[in-house]
């Protein structure tokens, strides 16, 4: 497992997503209210690029006619056949223990911790050759 | 919105090098209907145009039923742009031959403007779809209440190898056994067109259900089905295909799982009531497996794989499966993505090519 | 069903109480009623979904050589059904007057009234291995509520009694009163071949021929089915039960593919449905067992049976004296084994009649 910048944080503002490609995978990288959330960008029910579709919220009820909207902007829905999955675990709306989307363990850096201190050292537990790291900015990191 | 990903998808076991897309969504919009229409209708069209009194509104399930990742970047609403379609579905899987099913409503009020639509719109799709891109084929409008003007469209592009159905949405006036729909089917079989009956279209005068008008999109979705139970019943019980033996059916968009149970109820109980319907020289199962094909989406799921090969050998029609993909629409099947694996490399390439192929007669 | 004598109680779950003609119910009618009957020639409603000489209105045995219309008679079905194989120990008796098709809600009701008068009068009280189902004015609620709260302390109606066909379906916003009215009762509510309701039974119009019309009758068990999950009526009534008689079953899996499948994408739409349709209906949902509409190849009426998903969903039913030709069925049946021909006739029933 390795640990890839993916993005400055500022790139990806809450409630803005990015689509990026890491280790031979597509990824969406989400900002929920400040955290950052990644999910394979592959719906588990037909290969559609899940991560671009409709962020909307959890819709329960407690009865016909009945309709409680709850932690918008957290519910992904697959752009074709409309599966939802919750965007912090991947789990499926219907059926969260057997069907999911792979999540993948995020973390937030500031740029100097990423640059090795210096020519000799081993580098990091991070892969930054495709993305230019500057020390004024914060990035996000995705662990594949 | 974000772009589709770049990195393809592995391609299945089994699938073969070429596919034949057996139903695709073209959207003809006003303007590009517009350039098509005579002057004497244009100026109708765009003053008056088509009344909206059917009072049978169900809110899709995404804008325009379409996937949401299907809106052309440039503009216009999904499945306008022959550019974006070539990117999203017929340079992005291996497609050979496309089917258009173009769904522009024909209203059933006035008919004259009805017909006026339909040629309208077959011109259209000539220009704008037919004549830029080779892989494509289409399906033509008619104004299918009045046969007389129908006839009339399909006699017109009789010639043109391209046109390779005749297109009748599903929700029609009448059950489509009926003699009022026959020149039709007569015009159709002399012109070796099959007929294509897609789901949709509007009211036609009737709930959408036998038991009035449900509640719900998920309701209406689910019961697709029934506009074409009736219809396979009605085509059978009338005696269309003893009029017309070389008459052939595709019912686009239907499903398919639900078949068997229906057929086994026909035959039996037109076993035991045979005496009030003497058309019928042979059990209606066996007109149906004859005259019938049947497209693949929206693809059955049941819970279990063996259950959908024993969905398959209960129908028994493995000759007359024609893969689609329903594209834009939101309930769309990917030609990799869709058909279960248990099913086998040489009924795979029958369904994603070979069958289509001989029934619209593909080079 | 072909059986032995069987050593558990079978319970026939659909046996029709035939209505011979309105003057049968004058007796138990108010007195402007039969006032407006006599004096306005008013023969009840005249929709029939048996049609006299269709060969599957009646069977050729049940057809009285006196020309009486069949079933009519609580002797004949002594008779013919609690006395012949498989002698079930009870019957569940339907009845119907299409009175959905009677547009005046107070002559709906009335006569609604009146043919579960007749019932108790004439057949509960006769034999007490009858039970009947309620008949109510269908296309007012209000007024079927009022004739369910009528009847359901008589412990002799066992479920309401609603007619597949419909002017909207079942599970719409403003029918709820009439399955809280049963679920209150403790009845299930039983959705019958037929009915009148004035608009077609088919999505593009009107069939041609009755073959067409029986055929297609599979298709508004569906929508029924598909509407009353939606509505969210068994997320109200959790312990309420649905009966599906003499609609078939073979057509169920299918359907439930489909459902399941939108559902997954769809359920936001209907968000009090928390479960997949399919568990619902195994849980609540049952059907009877004539006709079954089995294909000819046991192996494949078998696959049908386990698609189903459940052993519990299968109700016994001669559906006396209709005469559907079932024949595959008789092979199908007899090749399944024993502890499911149990259930369906015996277990299944018992439990959900409380019998």
């Amino acid at each position: 497992m390795a640990k890839h910048v993916v993005s400055t944080v500022a790139e990806i503002p809450p409630g803005a997503r990015k689509v990026v490609e890491v280790a031979g995978r597509s990824i969406g990288v989400f900002n929920v209210g400040g955290e950052f959330f990644a999910l394979r960008n592959r719906c588990p029910h037909q290969g559609a690029a899940l991560c671009t579709g409709q962020l909307g919220s959890a819709v329960t009820s407690t009865g016909p006619g009945h309709y409680q909207v709850d932690r918008t902007g957290e519910i992904l829905r697959c752009p074709w056949h409309g599966w939802e999955f919750d965007v912090r675990t991947g789990q499926s709306w219907f059926d969260p223990k057997k069907v999911r989307v792979r999540s993948f363990e995020t973390a937030v850096a500031p740029g100097s911790t990423l640059i090795p201190p210096s020519p000799g050292l081993v580098p990091g537990p991070y892969v930054a050759e495709t993305f230019p790291v500057s020390i004024k900015e914060d990035y996000v990191l995705v662990e594949i | 919105m974000c772009a589709a990903p770049d990195i393809p998808l592995a391609p299945r076991v089994g699938q073969p090098s070429t596919l034949i897309d057996c139903d695709i969504h073209n959207a003809i919009t006003p303007s590009a209907l517009a350039r098509h229409l005579p002057e004497r209708w244009r100026a109708y069209h765009g003053q008056f145009g088509r009344r909206m009194t059917p009072g049978d509104f169900y809110p899709k399930a995404t804008p325009m039923a379409s996937r949401t990742d299907s809106w052309p970047p440039g503009g216009g609403p999904p499945g306008s742009d022959l550019a974006f379609m070539r990117k999203q579905l017929l340079d992005a899987w291996p497609i050979e031959i496309g089917v258009l099913n173009t769904l522009i409503t024909i209203r059933n009020q006035y008919r004259d403007y009805d017909a006026a639509i339909a040629v309208a719109a077959n011109s259209c799709q000539i220009a704008e779809w037919l004549e830029p891109e080779p892989r494509l084929r289409a399906s033509l409008l008619v104004p299918f209440e009045d046969s007389e003007l129908a006839v009339a469209e399909i006699r017109r592009h009789s010639a043109d190898t391209r046109f390779v159905q005749v297109l009748i949405p599903s929700r029609t006036s009448e059950p489509l056994g009926r003699r009022k729909y026959w020149p039709i089917y007569a015009a159709a079989a002399d012109c070796g067109l099959p007929i294509g009956i897609h789901f949709g279209g509007w009211s036609g005068g009737h709930p959408i259900s036998g038991a009035g008008w449900p509640t719900y999109y998920l309701e209406y979705h689910t019961g697709m089905n029934q506009t074409f139970q009736a219809h396979l019943i009605s085509l059978i019980c009338e005696g269309v295909f003893e009029e017309f033996p070389k008459l052939k059916i595709v019912f686009i968009e239907g499903g398919i799982a639900w078949i068997p149970p229906v057929l086994w109820r026909l035959d039996r109980s037109w076993r035991q009531l045979k005496a009030e319907n003497p058309k019928l020289s042979k059990a209606p199962s066996e007109y149906f497996r004859e005259h019938f094909w049947l497209t693949t989406q929206p693809v059955e799921e049941p819970p279990e794989p063996g259950q959908f090969l024993q969905m398959l050998s209960h129908l028994d029609m493995d000759d007359h499966l024609l893969f689609s993909t329903d594209y834009p629409h939101w309930d769309f099947d990917s030609p990799d993505g869709a058909l279960p694996s248990v099913m086998g490399t040489e009924l795979r390439r029958k369904v994603l090519r070979d069958n289509a192929r001989r029934l619209y007669r593909f080079p | 069903m072909d059986m032995e004598i069987p050593t558990h109680p079978v319970i026939d779950c659909d046996v029709h109480a035939v209505l011979p003609a309105i003057d049968a119910l004058l007796p138990y009618l108010p007195a402007y009623w039969r006032e407006q009957i006599a004096q306005t020639g008013f023969k009840g409603p005249m929709d029939s979904w048996y049609p006299p000489g269709m060969p599957t209105s009646a069977r050729a045995e049940a057809r009285p050589s006196d020309g009486s219309p069949p079933a009519s008679r609580v002797g004949v079905i002594q008779r013919d059904v609690l006395g012949a194989p498989p002698h079930p120990s009870f019957a569940i008796l339907s009845s119907d007057c299409a009175v959905e098709s009677l547009h005046n809600p107070d002559a709906a009701a009335a006569i609604a009234g009146a043919l579960n008068e007749w019932l108790v009068s004439e057949w509960l009280s006769v034999d007490a291995r009858l039970r009947a189902s309620i008949v109510v004015p269908s296309q007012f609620p209000e007024l079927a509520v009022q004739e369910i709260e009528r009847r359901a302390l008589n412990p002799g109606f066992v479920q309401v009694l609603l007619p597949v066909r419909s002017e909207t379906p079942y599970g719409s916003r403003n029918f709820r009163p009439v399955f809280a009215a049963a679920a209150r009762h403790g009845l299930p509510v039983a959705l019958h071949y037929g009915g009148a309701p004035g608009n077609p039974p088919t999505p593009v119009g009107w069939p041609s021929f009755y073959l067409e019309e029986y055929a297609g009758m599979t298709g508004v068990f569906q929508t029924q089915l598909v509407s009353i999950i939606s509505g969210g009526v068994f997320d109200e009534h959790p312990d309420l039960r649905l009966v599906l008689a003499e609609g078939g079953f073979a057509w169920l899996p299918a359907m439930l593919w489909r459902f399941d499948k939108n559902w997954k994408g769809l359920r936001r739409e209907i968000p009090w449905v928390r479960k997949p349709p399919s568990e619902y209906v195994r849980e609540h949902v049952r059907l009877t067992t004539a006709p079954s509409d089995a294909p000819e190849d046991p192996a494949q009426f078998a696959d049908v049976i386990s698609q189903l998903g459940s052993d519990e969903l299968l109700l016994y039913a001669s559906d006396y004296p209709h005469g559907h030709g079932d024949l595959a069925a008789e092979r199908g049946w007899a090749a399944l084994p024993a502890s499911t021909l149990r259930k369906v006739t015996s277990d299944n029933p018992r439990r959900l009649y409380r019998l």
